[in-house]
């Protein structure tokens, strides 16, 4: 045995740390041997395989690693001795292993045996070509499926007409007490704070020409007619649109959802008609609360900082609209309670079976609300411009 | 690694005294008494609704028993501060009956994460303490997964190599081989043993899978449902021949009169 290299890793003056140690030799029958002692845990620095094997001289061919069983060790003493397993493999040098902890030695060997084959699981990622082509045919199909879905839903209401459909009263009145009372403080809130806002806005321009009454028309005519039921409709887009996707994704992942369809009751009809039909009637009357709720708003700042009558406010209020504003109003609301719970409902059932997959359903369920919304919204303006309503 | 106190001759590693299990004012169990020793695979078993997951869930401290405490090489667990607490809870690894993985998260993440929160190791040491544990229970290689584009029963054993994470001393098993086939199952179970053997762990267990029981078990206790207690302590193989309560016998053979 001749020039002994010794190695040391970790903080070598303070005894407390530990320290790993490697002491490096060479037999005369080609066998390069690391003995180890000192402290191989986590924490403590570890040296590279790669970095040991420079040592070895061209006549080596095999690889002794000399435990020593006194060893202090953990995770990380099994750490390296992969590393110098992996090593010794791209030098094809066999290794074999002396007097280790029994406990390692086994646990190496557990590690090292014929792990799981991986066909047909998922795992090699896409390229970027290859993502971008699934994602388009991953939104053709979701259009197909969107246009199923508002099928099944037409369907479904034909069958509750005609009294065929499997329907939960008691599901119903749950989901119009959740999406109409029980929305009322939000809803009022922020209509109230929209008609404050629109009268503010109104009176720094009117001012100018010295209309500021007309303050009083342009709140109630803006809320009537748009204001109302686009905010309530926001508002239910991010409250019960979310939540019905919410519920109906984590029905799917607890399998509630495959249940009710063995046992032959269309989840159409059982889950997704009360939530649609509870939020088309709601819709409406939260709306006309939250055309009220906008001109009180206004007229508060109206008769409390523009410092006109109360009486008059009321008058000129009234004057300025008809029916037909709130007709046009209450159109709206209704489709688009009808449209926030087709979101809501669609994300939901189309939920994957994650917890994850149950957040991005009520994300999404809240985007596509809105988009319906506005999109809804800007093509019922210009018809109900063409009718003169 | 595991060791046991000799100076001190400290020798069981988890202790339950006087332990009482309600929901709400119904009770759930009482007086429950028992040792684990260190070199123990500890089964909890008893009929469904007996409290087999709540008791463990006493022991792992996720929620306060009604009364009693645990003891953990002789340190109460219950009356601990948060940070006896979290001294003891990190020799502990648990397995969880579905895994548990989070799901946003691929494997070597999953491992990484704890072992991040409890050591200042290094991101490269970190992803190889997660491949060695990955390795262990026979998944290297599946570093980049995500645990839905794994099978159940790489699940549960991509938990157990979460579980191992911190190198524990104790680990809690909940329900291993619910929703495992009878091959991948007693392939846990063998991997149960091993692991046992080499990092010298205790094992704690519940499970009402027989095969397992006897498989892997070397002591037990049998919470019954109508008694509200232990009815049975001792090694599960020894209870299939020795025990005179028929409840326990029904138990250990399947309903059967005989066990053979």
């Amino acid at each position: 045995m001749d020039d002994e290299v010794n190695v040391s890793w970790g903080a070598v003056d303070d005894a407390t740390a530990g320290v790993r140690h490697v002491t490096i030799d060479h037999t005369d029958d080609g066998v390069l041997r690391l003995r180890l002692s000192g402290r191989w845990t986590l924490g403590v620095p570890a040296p590279a395989a790669a970095e040991l094997f420079e040592h070895a001289r061209a006549s080596d061919t095999r690889v002794v690693v000399d435990g020593g069983r006194h060893l202090q060790w953990d995770s990380g003493l099994l750490i390296f001795l992969r590393d110098v397993l992996g090593e010794a493999e791209r030098r094809q040098m066999p290794v074999d292993f002396v007097g280790l902890p029994e406990g390692a030695r086994r646990l190496l060997a557990l590690a090292s045996a014929t792990p799981e084959h991986k066909e047909g699981l998922g795992g090699d990622r896409p390229s970027m070509l290859g993502r971008v082509g699934s994602s388009a045919i991953a939104a053709a199909r979701s259009a197909v499926e969107v246009l199923a879905f508002i099928g099944e839903a037409c369907v479904g209401v034909l069958r509750l007409l005609t009294g065929q459909a499997r329907f939960q009263r008691s599901e119903l009145l749950l989901v119009v007490q959740e999406a109409g009372a029980q929305a009322l403080p939000i809803v009022s809130l922020i209509t109230f704070l929209v008609g404050v806002i629109l009268a503010y806005v109104g009176a720094v321009q009117l001012r100018a020409f010295g209309a500021q009454a007309y303050v009083a028309d342009l709140v109630s005519v803006a809320m009537t007619r748009e204001m109302g039921a686009m905010m309530t409709a926001v508002v239910m887009a991010g409250r019960t649109g979310a939540a019905f996707a919410a519920q109906l994704g984590t029905m799917r992942v607890n399998e509630e959802i495959d249940a009710l369809t063995t046992f032959g009751i269309p989840p159409m009809e059982f889950l997704v008609l009360p939530r649609m039909i509870a939020l088309a009637v709601m819709m409406p009357l939260l709306c006309l609360y939250a055309d009220l709720l906008g001109m009180l708003g206004g007229a508060a700042v109206g008769v409390g900082l523009l410092h006109l009558g109360g009486l008059e406010y009321y008058q000129r209020s009234l004057g300025a609209i008809t029916l037909d504003d709130f007709a046009a109003g209450l159109i709206k609301a209704s489709v688009f309670g009808v449209l926030v719970a087709i979101a809501g409902c669609l994300r939901g059932m189309q939920s994957g079976r994650t917890s994850a997959a149950v957040g991005a359903a009520a994300t999404s369920a809240v985007v596509t609300g809105i988009v319906l919304i506005i999109v809804s919204d800007a093509v019922m303006t210009v018809l109900f411009d063409l009718l003169h309503l | 690694m595991a060791t046991v106190d000799v100076a001190t001759g400290i020798r069981s590693r988890i202790e339950v005294r006087d332990l009482d299990m309600m929901y709400g004012d119904r009770v759930i169990q009482r007086d429950l008494n028992f040792a684990v020793e260190p070199e123990d695979i500890f089964v909890i078993m008893g009929p469904s609704g007996s409290g087999k997951s709540t008791l463990l869930r006493h022991m792992i401290g996720l929620v306060p028993p009604a009364r009693g405490d645990v003891y953990y090489d002789h340190t109460s667990f219950w009356t601990a501060d948060a940070q006896g607490r979290q001294r003891i809870l990190r020799r502990v690894g648990v397995l969880y009956q579905e895994g548990a993985l989070w799901s946003s998260m691929t494997l070597a993440e999953n491992i990484g994460l704890v072992v991040e929160e409890f050591t200042d190791l290094p991101p490269a040491t970190i992803r190889e303490v997660a491949s060695l544990k990955l390795a262990l229970v026979g998944l290297a290689g599946f570093e980049d997964f995500y645990p839905s584009e794994i099978s159940g029963g790489m699940r549960k054993r991509a938990g157990l190599a979460r579980a191992m994470a911190l190198d524990p001393d104790i680990l809690f098993f909940d329900e291993p081989s619910s929703g495992l086939d009878p091959i991948t199952s007693r392939r846990l179970d063998d991997l149960i043993l091993e692991l046992r053997d080499s990092l010298g762990a205790t094992v704690v267990l519940v499970t009402h899978e027989l095969a397992s029981i006897f498989a892997i078990g070397t002591n037990s206790i049998f919470l019954d449902d109508e008694t509200k207690t232990i009815i049975a302590a001792g090694n599960p193989t020894k209870l299939l021949h020795e025990c005179r309560d028929p409840k326990v016998r029904r138990f250990l053979t399947r309903g059967g009169k005989d066990g053979s």
